[in-house]
């Protein structure tokens, strides 16, 4: 990687007056409507790849589908009514399982981090549970809850739940103490208005920032979840796998990344009316 | 002065923090500290940075035990929505979520004042400290000193009978400083609050109070107490008060020389 090198000042006078230095190229800003381009120039870039590998005859179309075969596979998934089915079991797993993760993660975080004692009574439990990763769990999932819906959001509670566990947690014990002491000298001493006028205002940035990976990790994990059987959209992919049909896999990796975009970006307005106070 | 009964009466006062490493545990940094303070006085405390003036305030504050002595409040706890002191610490410390006019509010909240009613009086403070109409900005929006107006503002609102400052200009850039020094005068002269001012900067003590108390030492004690007996408004070139700082500072000095610091 080359650096443009500034021009060569050693010696020279001052630019006359008026005139202005030019900036580095390397210092330079692209425009907002320049770097929209670029983005927009690699996302076509990308699919005109994709496009030519199997017709070129590099792959066999079987095994990597063209992007201009999706729309067709797309439409015929739709009017089978296998598509609205599987999302909208899926979409029954994310959200039950996104919520209550989050909700338990977040609350057990706060409680954790407002306690050392129970932080330390807690410590050598948290650190054995959560190296496991959710997939570990299924076995257990089955046996506890068979092939059902319960199971797969069992699984997904489980990521999301230490997501949300440790940034509640550690955003906590981040607390600036000075506003602690600000709220005992003008008489808010209990915990309670604490945690209501101090430590969840103050600690809602990085909350919610742990609340936005889950978000992520949720949708990994209904895959995952369902891949054992659970009706929905990952077991459809399964399906659609084992009959070589790599469009329909193809439709619902798109589907999913649509669904998270929309999710995300839902997530972002919200938290930026939330967080307006910032900077 | 009239026989009123005092303010605030600190007595025999000591103050320790833990410290392993010491013989007993603990290094104290007060020690039998008495002060009576008259309502409506202006008292300024001095000393060195770490010589225990800021712990002295948050004992006074409650939010550290003493490890011996008193504090007597002339009136002890809140009441009738009013609570018994205001604290200004070195920074505004305004949370930042907050908008100006509920940051001002931040005290006025568990006094089982209505909302409208603690929305009335937050405004009338912020009027008092001029930032009536950086009610609704955000704290990130305001300047260094408008952020320690609305600080003071904050800690007016509670209409405390004792305003207690730890350094609350310390930070400020000297033109802020001189402007906010007077803003504070001119308070004090309106609301008749009693203030204790924790300050390293002399010449502040001396423009400022009705005493100015110094602490010196260690573990510290009452070096010297002054009475500034002129007018105000008072010049800051005033040779009287220019006289008395510059004998503080030399009593301060020697201290230091003869190792008492």
């Amino acid at each position: 990687m080359t650096f443009p090198t500034p021009p060569d000042q050693s010696g020279a006078a001052l630019p006359a007056p008026g005139k202005r230095i030019p900036p580095s190229a390397f210092l330079a800003k692209p425009s907002r409507r320049y770097r929209g381009l670029w983005a927009l120039l690699g996302v076509i870039a990308f699919l005109a790849v994709w496009e030519a590998v199997p017709r070129l005859g590099l792959v066999r179309p079987v095994l990597l589908p063209p992007p201009s075969a999706i729309p067709q596979a797309f439409v015929a998934e739709v009017r089978s009514g296998a598509w609205t089915a599987a999302i909208l079991q899926s979409l029954g797993h994310y959200l039950w399982g996104l919520v209550i993760g989050s909700v338990g993660g977040i609350a057990a975080g706060v409680l954790t981090g407002m306690s050392r004692r129970l932080e330390d009574f807690t410590s050598w439990v948290v650190r054995l549970l959560r190296p496991i990763p959710g997939l570990a769990w299924v076995p257990f999932a089955i046996i506890w809850f068979g092939v059902t819906p319960t199971a797969a959001i069992f699984i997904i509670v489980l990521g999301v739940f230490w997501i949300n566990y440790f940034a509640a947690l550690g955003a906590v014990q981040a607390v600036d103490r000075d506003l602690l002491e600000l709220a005992d000298a003008f008489g808010h001493r209990s915990t309670p208005a604490k945690l209501v006028k101090i430590v969840l205002p103050a600690a809602s940035g990085a909350i919610l920032a742990g609340l936005r990976t889950g978000l992520g990790q949720a949708w990994m994990s209904v895959v995952a979840a369902e891949l054992f059987g659970v009706p929905g959209l990952g077991q459809r992919m399964m399906q659609a796998s084992s009959l070589l049909a790599t469009d329909i896999v193809i439709v619902y990796m798109a589907t999913m990344a649509l669904f998270y975009g929309l999710v995300d970006m839902g997530f972002v307005a919200v938290r930026d009316r939330m967080m307006r106070w910032k900077v | 002065m009239t026989q009123t009964a005092p303010m605030i009466e600190i007595r025999d006062l000591s103050l320790a923090f833990p410290n392993p490493a010491s013989s007993d545990g603990r290094t104290v940094v007060l020690r039998d500290f008495n002060l009576s303070v008259a309502p409506g006085e202006f008292i300024a405390i001095v000393g060195a940075s770490g010589v225990g003036k800021s712990t002295l305030l948050r004992v006074v504050a409650g939010l550290v035990p003493p490890n011996s002595g008193t504090v007597i409040h002339a009136r002890n706890g809140a009441s009738n929505g009013r609570r018994p002191y205001g604290l200004v610490f070195q920074d505004a410390r305004l949370l930042p979520w907050r908008s100006v006019r509920a940051n001002v509010a931040f005290g006025l909240e568990g006094l089982g004042l209505p909302r409208a009613e603690r929305r009335r009086r937050a405004e009338e403070a912020l009027a008092l400290v001029g930032l009536a109409d950086k009610a609704g900005r955000w704290p990130h929006q305001l300047s260094g000193g408008q952020r320690q107006r609305v600080a003071i503002a904050r800690a007016l609102a509670v209409d405390p009978d004792l305003l207690m400052m730890d350094e609350p200009f310390g930070a400020l850039d000297a033109i802020t400083r001189q402007s906010l020094q007077d803003e504070l005068l001119d308070l004090w002269r309106r609301t008749s609050k009693t203030i204790l001012f924790v300050t390293h900067d002399i010449d502040e003590a001396v423009y400022l109070a009705d005493r100015v108390i110094l602490l010196a030492g260690s573990p510290a004690t009452v070096r010297s107490e002054d009475r500034i007996v002129t007018a105000r408004p008072r010049a800051r070139d005033d040779n009287a008060a220019r006289a008395l700082a510059t004998r503080i500072r030399d009593r301060l000095s020697d201290l230091m020389d003869g190792g008492g610091i």
